[in-house]
């Protein structure tokens, strides 16, 4: 059966099973649709957290990335792991012990203003909002490579999918459905990579695998060849990495800070019934995170010390069935720069750009070896060959010849990662509008029925506005993630931590900390990331700190901000710091 | 449950959290990104070991740490009676 046919089947099976649960666990109350009543168990809770947290991104593109990046790929594996460990010591206990909502819930009543609130719902919906169009963006292009179906089409699929249990199930059809996605992208993300690490390896467990000696009778290891490797043709070697050191330490901060900050895992906590529930939860969640963020950086060495050998000074006729698949879709592409027929792999791009493929009457020019050829201009450098880092994921079972369902797989995983991490962050949006919003500012005296429809309708807008974006993505999707963390970390966590941990903290220090905290990353990202991308550079950038790491500096601002401004001013009211007391005490 | 017990309780859970927080720094910041370069000398079966801990290390001992604090406060809510009450069937 062809790898279509197979995703077919694959991606019809999970959707009936996520409609299933939309059908099963439709929400009759606003606390049911909030947060599932807080009646999660801690161990479902734990694995929905780990499906709401892994997107798109960490599915599909993560491991690619650091393929690429080599031992820099540290940030995203340490940044987006370690921030859980702030989480379960320092906020996810005492969230759920004031046990309402949302995030904003807390800020406001921490603080006893409107304002704070309202500056956190600007936050919350500003992050949720760059997030979630990443992902039906994820969706869509995962229809569009395995099935052939045009990307506009697989959104409407992907968004009515959403629609279906988010709208209706709120946050009891979101746990359950993510639930069965955790077990369809860990499964799908698990089985190529215990294929892959027996192949190279010859031990199946890709963690240990990637630490072994290679079976092809060299009594090499891995690591040593792909260093090698890379030091042959010109690039830094793998494991040492070419970011500085502060940048990379920025950056691991912003993205751990940003991690315990972001209101979509946070909400997740409320989900429990009890704060000992609360604690071990994020240790679960932890625990199934670990397992695909501990195999990413296997697949990374595999897929690319894969790729070299399988290129590198090879005649382009003699290239695997899977290279000239892929060339059509403009995500691997070869120039033949110096006119030898091999492919010369070094560092640098070979083109300008990304490929834009030959085409005359609909058809694809071949160059003289049978080739696509592009339209790109050719860049100065020896490198010969674009690899889209997508791939590395993507063509990860047809590189080590595995049966065609585990690419099929592969798929069904992509879409479930996207749509749980999707379905978490309109939850948000649509929370923020209708509680935070609507009953908590302009209409307190709103029934819970009618608060519960403008929930569904908030969430049902959401959905719309995720859709357009996927189909029409801002030119900087891409480049705005690093504002949702950047944001998280200097606006949210420094007002929660301290809120919890600092009973004096007013309302006017929390509130000039979190605005200057947000104007400032803001600032710095909109400048490099925005306006002026050409001096983008290490040598313009404060301290060697890049858009991606400012979050960090961007929250010790909001922090001394925060702890000055609250100096001048009056300690909150004796009922709210009786509540932060009475939020440290399981019970009291 | 007296004032003076829940400040002690309170206080003792600072000093988890502090030294749980030291032990992620050390691990994660420490060995996988300050000092990485020196421990890249030392190489453990196929991996060096900066390496390592940037790449593996560090996330199973994020696991751990998630693990130690939630059996030392289970353990703490008992001895100072603040611990939930189990709902029944």
């Amino acid at each position: 059966m062809s790898v279509q046919l197979w995703t077919y089947i694959f991606v019809g099976i999970t959707f009936s099973l996520y409609i299933g649960i939309a059908i099963w666990s439709k929400a009759s109350s606003t606390s049911e649709f909030y947060v599932a009543k807080g009646t999660v168990n801690p161990l479902t809770n734990g694995m929905a957290t780990a499906a709401d947290w892994m997107s798109a991104a960490s599915f599909l593109s993560m491991a690619g990335l650091i393929s690429f990046m080599g031992y820099d790929g540290a940030v995203y594996l340490m940044g987006w792991t370690g921030g859980y460990v702030l989480l379960a010591l320092t906020l996810a206990p005492y969230l759920r012990k004031f046990g309402k909502f949302t995030v904003p819930d807390f800020i406001g009543d921490r603080y006893y203003s409107q304002i704070a609130r309202t500056v956190a719902v600007i936050c919350a919906l500003i992050v949720s909002f760059t997030y979630v169009a990443g992902q039906m963006r994820g969706v869509g292009l995962v229809f569009s490579k395995f099935l052939e179906v045009d990307i506009f089409w697989g959104v409407i699929i992907g968004m009515a999918i959403v629609f279906m249990y988010a709208v209706l199930g709120g946050m009891k059809g979101i746990t359950y459905t993510q639930v069965a996605q955790y077990c369809v992208l860990i499964f799908a993300f698990m089985v190529p990579a215990f294929f892959i690490s027996a192949q190279l390896t010859g031990n199946p467990i890709p963690q240990l695998g990637f630490g072994s000696k290679l079976v092809d009778g060299s009594d090499m290891y891995l690591l040593d060849k792909l260093d090698q490797l890379h030091t042959e043709l010109g690039f830094a070697a793998y494991t040492s990495g070419t970011k500085s050191m502060q940048d990379i330490f920025f950056i691991t901060v912003a993205l751990m800070v940003g991690t315990a900050g972001l209101p979509h895992v946070i909400v997740r906590f409320f989900t429990v019934p009890k704060v000992k529930d609360a604690r071990i939860s994020v240790g679960y969640a932890l625990i199934f995170i670990a397992i695909l963020y501990t195999t990413a950086p296997a697949i990374a060495v595999f897929s690319r010390t894969n790729l070299i050998t399988t290129v590198n000074e090879q005649p382009y006729d003699q290239m695997p069935e899977w290279f000239t698949t892929w060339e059509e879709t403009a995500l691997l592409n070869w120039v033949d720069k110096n006119g030898d027929g091999r492919i010369t792999y070094a560092p640098g791009q070979a083109i300008v750009g990304s490929p834009e493929i030959n085409r005359s009457n609909g058809e694809i020019v071949r160059g003289e070896y049978g080739e696509v050829t592009l339209l790109n201009p050719l860049t100065s450098t020896e490198n010969e060959l674009y690899v889209d880092r997508d791939i590395m994921v993507l063509a990860n079972p047809e590189i080590a010849g595995l049966p065609n369902w585990v690419a099929a797989l592969v798929a069904a995983g992509g879409l479930a990662a996207a749509l749980s991490t999707a379905a978490g962050l309109l939850l948000v949006i649509s929370t923020s509008v209708s509680h935070d919003l609507i009953k908590k500012q302009f209409n307190p005296d709103i029934s819970d029925k009618k608060e519960l429809l403008y929930a569904r309708i908030a969430a049902g807008f959401a959905v719309l506005v995720a859709g357009y974006f996927g189909i029409n993505p801002p030119g900087f999707v891409a480049e705005v993630v690093a504002i949702a963390f950047g944001l998280a970390a200097a606006s949210f966590f420094p007002a929660i931590i301290l809120g919890i941990f600092y009973k004096k903290m007013n309302r006017e220090g929390a509130i000039a900390g979190m605005i200057v905290g947000l104007l400032f990353t803001l600032a710095y990202i909109g400048f490099f990331k925005l306006l002026y991308p050409e001096y983008n550079t290490p040598e313009y950038w404060w301290f060697g700190i890049s858009p991606e790491g400012i979050g960090t500096f961007g929250m010790l601002i909001n922090l001394v901000v925060s702890l000055a401004v609250g100096m001048i001013f009056p300690d909150p009211p004796e009922e709210v710091q009786e509540m932060v007391e009475s939020i440290r005490y399981p019970r009291a | 449950m007296n004032n003076h017990n829940l400040k002690e309780y309170w206080a003792i859970n600072i000093r988890y959290v502090l030294i749980l927080i030291s032990i992620w720094f050390v691990v994660s910041y420490g060995f996988g990104i300050l000092l990485a370069p020196t421990l890249n000398d030392i190489q453990i079966g196929g991996f060096k070991l900066g390496f390592w801990f940037a790449q593996q290390g560090s996330i199973y001992v994020f696991v751990i740490l998630i693990f130690v604090y939630v059996y030392l406060m289970n353990k703490l809510d008992i001895r100072f009676g603040v611990q939930e009450v189990e709902e029944g069937p």
